[in-house]
């Protein structure tokens, strides 16, 4: 059966296109589906944004929904209901993405409009007030969710700046935002040169190029600026806060998308904590009942990527949890066991094959393989990467970036002693 | 789409819908069981013996379960709710006859002393954890406020001090009363052959233990109608629950309840939107029905910071009664409907969803419903129902939990139930 099943998948229909104005145009055409989803990614992130000001290319994500074209804000907002078109708009750092999902024969609908939101908002100048302090609100909130906000702390003090920044800016930067800056920032940023429109569903190639070439196709190509990178600070760090719970953040170096251990690394990640029976989860967890919650994941940028880890627990067991946490990072480089790469190695292509019925989750990750690789990999070639993992390449790898330090947070009514 | 039942000997009911086309395969064991069958003396027993069963059997430790699952690279979980324990996996096709070979297995679990206080510990963190996020806690307060002395009201995690307190022994009388094959029904849905896993399914499950497992206390309820503030200095923002009573899982009226929601407070488009949000007086606000076995409840909510709470409070209501006196217009109400349509079909693609949906109705309905018969089922809504459900349900006896930094917020006077409707006793 699953032979079969293979066969059906690695047969699907892709197809890319790039216009003159360096627009690509990305599809995978999903014949088993009703669905259609479409991503639509403008090189306008939060990198980009003006150092008095951060937040706000955030605010423009808001503020481009906000009405566009021929449609105020309520009649977009109908006019998207209407085809029930579920969708966000937000700003990462490099792009601000515009993402929907609808049923496949509404697509050209949504496409007309999501047309009109990149091209042309209306950005209500009367509207900035209430979208800045929606802003303010979103990063207020941070301070009552413990783990999001040493997450958010991590990243900041790991990746080289402005690339660990956090979307939501800061409340000083939010306030100065002027409607001014915000057009601006939208004129010179949002163009088609490194904008990836994507879409996967029960959807035909020739009509959805030819309708994205008639809306898009006017669009003015500008020069892509270069983002200046500061590397981030490293170190320990404590911030003090009444809770119940510890939470603790841990970062170290990895290697980016398209690097030759790129697939060891995904494979050193998973026998840290991919299923549940990953080290961190059986060592923090299982044996030792230190925490509910424990995890590492793979994080990256074009330039850097870097393993963050989290673990949340009682103040009486944080400093155990993080000697070890730490302890089984550092015991990776003492070996890594066959049974354990087998099982990460059917796990990432169970997920993988399974990832195929989410038109939205193929939208997604044919535009960020077109990101940083250029291509979009057939799902052969995953499969032969996945397969090529080895205890040794792992080892070998893990061996080679074994940090010096890593990069703690933690949050909590007591700072922990980081030691090895 | 293929849909099958049998029933094993024991009572133990299996369900399947076979979806060829499907990349995977899906399988689970829902037990009707849940904190709204707890003892007081065995608060968060259910949730508790949830995690236990992943410790493992007669045959398998808790490391080998997990190994196992691993093995087949299933996307394997379990949740519990006030009515429902569920467990289950997906996997590729392929593995679907070991996956559900194990989640049989750990359904007899051996409950190991040594296991039964690991675990224990990490029940205690998970609820450290939930406490320490006002924006999880206020809907647990809010709960118990309005069902107050229905058993709904109980706490699905229990406290540290009930978690603490309780005896492997209680848990072991707690799974024979609750864990009888008349009380289990086996779900499967996507890519997998029904003769197979029917064989093996009866094989796994047939000589499993059976009994009656009763539910007390079906009915349903208008709630205490109460105002309570929390006070939490350490908050920054306030949070603001406010529940009414709504049809159950079985009232025809459940359709009009999910489109009455979503026209209240759906995230995008809906009133408390336009109200709330659209102008930033809120971070967010929304309404979402919740159906339960003999009864429902609306439960509208909103986030925003402290200054702004009063005059969101006597918005929400104004918002709510406006909707009750005048009713919602054709175009809404279509609106509503696209976006439900479009929602349920993009769910239903993934296999996991459509186990949880199938596995759902049944535990509710005994009866299995289509997608597009859950389609046509909303399509056919109407002003007319949308009328009835108004009439039915007093929505304006709200009960109201205000959680965040403010230790004072006066409760707007709630308006009457407008004349043209006609309040119901519960």
């Amino acid at each position: 059966m699953n032979q079969h099943l293979t066969r059906q998948t690695l047969e699907k229909q892709v197809h890319h296109h790039t216009f003159e104005n360096g627009l690509t145009l990305l599809m995978e055409q999903m014949p088993h589906v009703r669905s259609a989803a479409v991503n639509l990614m403008v090189p306008a992130g939060c990198g980009l944004d003006p150092a008095t000001m951060p937040g706000l290319s955030s605010v423009l994500s808001d503020m481009v929904l906000r009405g566009a074209g021929k449609n105020k804000s309520k009649e977009l907002s109908l006019a998207m209901d209407g085809i029930g078109l579920d969708r966000s708009c937000s700003a990462g750092t490099t792009h601000i993405r515009l993402w929907g999902g609808t049923l496949a024969r509404n697509l050209p609908k949504a496409i007309d409009l999501f047309a009109d939101i990149i091209l042309k908002p209306l950005l209500p100048k009367e509207e900035l007030d209430s979208v800045k302090m929606l802003a303010i609100q979103d990063i207020q909130s941070i301070e009552d969710e413990p783990k999001q906000k040493v997450m958010l702390a991590l990243r900041k003090n790991h990746f080289p700046s402005p690339l660990g920044n956090d979307r939501r800016g800061t409340i000083n930067g939010i306030n100065a935002i002027t409607h001014d800056a915000l057009s601006k920032f939208w004129k010179k940023h949002f163009r088609p040169n490194g904008s990836i429109i994507s879409v996967a569903g029960n959807v035909e190639w020739e009509p959805l190029k030819d309708q994205v070439e008639k809306l898009f196709g006017k669009w003015k190509s500008t020069e892509l600026p270069a983002i200046k990178l500061t590397p981030g600070i490293g170190g320990v760090t404590h911030i003090t806060k009444e809770t119940q719970q510890l939470q603790i953040g841990i970062a170290y170096p990895s290697v980016p998308v398209g690097h030759k251990e790129y697939y060891a690394a995904i494979g050193a990640v998973n026998i840290l904590s991919g299923g549940m029976s990953s080290r961190l989860f059986t060592e923090v967890r299982e044996k030792r009942g230190l925490c509910y919650s424990v995890w590492a994941t793979y994080q990256n940028f074009k330039e850097v990527a870097a393993i963050i880890c989290y673990a949340g627990t009682t103040t009486e067991k944080a400093q155990e949890t993080l000697d070890v946490t730490i302890k089984q990072i550092r015991n990776m480089t003492k070996g890594v066991k066959e049974d354990e790469v087998k099982r990460l190695k059917i796990g990432l292509k169970s997920s993988m094959l399974i990832q195929e019925e989410s038109s939205s989750a193929r939208a997604g990750s044919i535009a960020v393989d077109w990101y940083y690789l250029g291509k979009i990999r057939p799902l052969e070639e995953v499969q032969k990467s996945i397969d090529s993992i080895t205890t040794k390449s792992i080892l070998e790898h893990i061996k080679r970036t074994n940090p010096k330090e890593f990069t703690v947070v933690t949050l909590g009514s007591k700072a922990l002693k980081y030691k090895e | 789409m293929p849909f099958y039942q049998q029933q094993c000997l024991n009572g133990l009911t299996i369900i399947g819908e076979v979806i060829p086309e499907a990349r995977s395969a899906a399988v689970g064991f829902f037990v009707r069981t849940g904190s709204r069958d707890e003892t007081s003396a065995e608060s968060g027993v259910s949730h508790f013996l949830e995690h236990m069963l992943f410790k493992g059997s007669k045959k398998r430790d808790a490391a080998t379960v997990n190994k196992d699952f691993d093995k087949i690279g299933a996307n394997y979980n379990a949740f519990t709710s006030e009515e429902n324990t569920v467990y289950y996996a997906s996997t590729l096709p392929e593995y679907h006859q070991d996956a559900t070979e194990l989640l049989a297995d750990i359904m007899r679990p051996s409950l190991r002393s040594a296991d039964f206080e690991m675990e224990k510990k990490v029940i205690i963190e998970e609820i450290g954890m939930y406490e320490d996020n006002p924006g999880w806690m206020v809907f647990d307060h809010a709960k118990k406020l309005f069902f107050a002395d229905h058993p709904l009201g109980n706490s699905v995690l229990g406290t540290t001090q009930s978690v603490t307190d309780l005896k492997r022994d209680q848990m072991v009388d707690y799974f024979q009363r609750r864990y009888l094959a008349s009380n289990i029904t086996l779900v499967a849905t996507g890519n997998f052959d029904w003769g197979k896993f029917s064989a093996k399914a009866e094989k796994l499950c047939g000589s499993w233990k059976t009994g009656l497992a009763r539910r007390d206390n079906i009915r349903q309820t208008s709630g205490s109608g109460d105002f309570k503030i929390i006070e939490k200095e350490t908050a920054t923002q306030q949070n603001v629950v406010m529940i009414s009573p709504g049809p159950p899982a079985a009232s025809p009226l459940r359709y009009a309840a999910n489109l009455f929601a979503m026209i209240l407070g759906d995230s995008s488009g809906s009133r408390l939107y336009w109200a709330l949000v659209d102008n930033g007086l809120a971070e967010s606000a929304d309404c979402t029905f919740h159906e339960y076995d003999g009864a429902g409840a609306f439960y509208t909510s909103f986030s925003s910071d402290p200054k702004k709470t009063a005059k969101n409070l006597d918005i929400t209501i104004k918002q709510l009664y406006t909707l009750i006196a005048k009713g919602i217009t054709e175009e809404e109400l279509d609106q509503a409907k696209s976006k439900v349509l479009s929602r349920l079909v993009r769910s239903g693609e993934k296999t996991m969803n459509r186990l949880l949906e199938i596995g759902m109705t049944w535990v509710y309905l005994r009866r299995y419903k289509s997608i597009d018969e859950d389609l046509q089922a909303f399509e056919k809504v109407n002003l007319r129902q949308i009328q009835q459900l108004i009439e039915r349900y007093p929505l304006l006896r709200i009960t109201t939990t205000a959680m965040g930094p403010l230790g004072k917020l006066k409760m707007p006077e709630i308006p009457k139930q407008p004349k043209n409707t006609i309040p119901q006793p519960s």
